[in-house]
């Protein structure tokens, strides 16, 4: 159960768009989650159209009640994070320092790691927490698509959503563990703004 | 790593992740229009529209008038516990909403410290109420956060001009600083909007689902696919609507913020 949750965040891109896929970006955000869950299924559901034999080579993109459902329906939910977190530090970034170290024989790699990256790790990292948060909590878009399998496919929110009834004190311990996590990605965030503030400005 | 395999990575990630599956539900939606347009125009399916619609407009309305007194409060007051507050009104944004349903359940439910209402007759679980409440709880935070920053940036300068020059403290707030924070609200509401009609966790723990009653528009989609019975036009009619909502308000966010880009 947590092991997909620390694996998906490893797994998790982060880039920035052109202004065409701008607009876009922000879907997921103010699309409700159970539709999200249902626009995944329609891709990565039983009657997917990306599924076709080469050969001896099969390919089926269908994930239906795999944790690959929940892979794909919290990148998918959790996109638009990480993205707007770092977009506006990168309009704001100098290209000229970057330039700088080109002249000064800086490969692209190395500017990145030394320049770039710096200035928006702060940006990725309370993306990334904000993202972490939400995949944690997320119920809406996986409960359709992802089976909620005991030990297989099923996530603490769902776990918790399906036992509410018949185990109040169980539930409410998982809720605690839950409203924890919650609490100590806000408490990082918090640290990080702080952190930044400080030393950015200051 | 050249400028063109980044955009196609970036490109490609979003078309797997982002594009493809919209585009894949439109065309399931296109595939049977008339099952689907029955099941929109279903009464039951009408009922969840109105009854969505009118939780979001609650939802708005008390988000917006708490999160312009919390940013005041947050930005303008000297009251200690406003860090406190500032970060604590982000914990919607990273609670799971099933959380907020079952904190709901257990305050105002059987043994609660709330079951004042229930035992007396008042509905609150189930009902209307709870959903209202579930919802305003997950939405708290949009209209604070864009205020915020907003009030910061103006500064305390015209405000205290208009003091100096005799106005009351609600007329320097409607004259001066409401004005000057309007673009930052609207686009708190149009998040909390849309947040409000998207509500699925916290809402399905607390609403009760009863069809026609307590089901709102996005329960209905879950109850459309679980009970789909091989028929998935429902499904993906009721969630197409839903999703031509998300995108209208999106293009009102792009709309507002394309004019003011420095504002970032």
């Amino acid at each position: 159960m947590f092991g997909t949750i620390v694996a998906w965040v490893l797994v998790r891109d982060s880039f920035y768009g052109k202004s065409v896929v701008n607009a876009v970006i922000d879907l997921p955000f103010a699309l409700p989650t159970i539709v999200a869950g249902l626009v995944i299924m329609a891709l990565y559901g039983p009657r997917t159209p990306l599924r076709f034999d080469i050969g001896s080579f099969h390919f089926d993109a269908d994930v239906t009640f795999t944790r690959g459902a929940i892979y794909v329906a919290l990148l998918f939910v959790t996109l638009p994070f990480v993205v707007r977190t770092v977009q506006p530090v990168l309009i704001e970034l100098d290209q000229e320092l970057e330039e700088a170290a080109k002249s000064l024989g800086a490969g692209n790699f190395a500017t990145f790691r030394r320049i770039v990256l710096p200035s928006i790790l702060p940006g990725i990292l309370s993306g990334v927490a904000m993202a972490f948060a939400r995949a944690v909590g997320e119920i809406g878009a996986i409960v359709l698509i992802a089976g909620n399998l005991p030990f297989e496919t099923e996530v603490a929110s769902i776990h918790l959503f399906y036992r509410i009834e018949q185990d109040p004190e169980g539930s409410a311990a998982v809720a605690v563990v839950l409203l924890l996590i919650s609490f100590v990605v806000l408490m990082g965030i918090g640290a990080l703004r702080w952190y930044v503030t400080r030393h950015d400005r200051g | 790593m050249g400028r063109l395999s980044l955009r196609f990575t970036a490109l490609g990630y979003l078309a797997l992740i982002l594009v493809g599956p919209l585009f894949m539900m439109v065309w399931r939606t296109a595939e049977d229009l008339d099952g689907a347009w029955a099941a929109i125009t279903d009464p039951d399916t009408v009922a969840a529209f109105k009854l969505t619609l009118m939780v979001a407009a609650i939802a708005v309305v008390v988000n917006t008038i708490f999160g312009i007194v919390c940013a005041l409060v947050i930005v303008r007051s000297n009251l200690p516990g406003r860090g406190f507050l500032n970060a604590f009104v982000d914990l919607p944004l990273s609670l799971s909403p099933v959380i907020v349903g079952f904190s709901l359940v257990a305050l105002y439910g059987v043994n609660g410290w709330f079951s004042w209402f229930q035992d007396n007759g008042y509905e609150i679980l189930f009902a209307t109420p709870s959903i209202v409440l579930a919802t305003i709880f997950v939405t708290l935070p949009f209209v604070v956060r864009e205020v915020v920053p907003t009030l910061r940036e103006i500064g305390t300068e015209q405000e205290q001009a208009g003091q100096t020059l005799g106005a009351s403290g609600w007329q320097v707030f409607w004259r001066i600083t409401l004005p000057s924070i309007r673009w930052a609200v609207v686009y708190g509401v149009v998040l909390t909007a849309a947040r409000a009609i998207g509500e699925f966790g916290a809402v399905a723990i607390v609403s009760g689902n009863i069809v026609g009653e307590t089901q709102t528009a996005t329960l209905r989609v879950e109850d459309a696919y679980q009970f789909a019975y091989g028929n998935f036009a429902p499904a993906y009619g009721i969630s197409f609507v839903l999703a031509a909502a998300a995108a209208v308000l999106i293009l009102i966010l792009m709309i507002l913020v394309q004019p003011r880009e420095s504002r970032h």
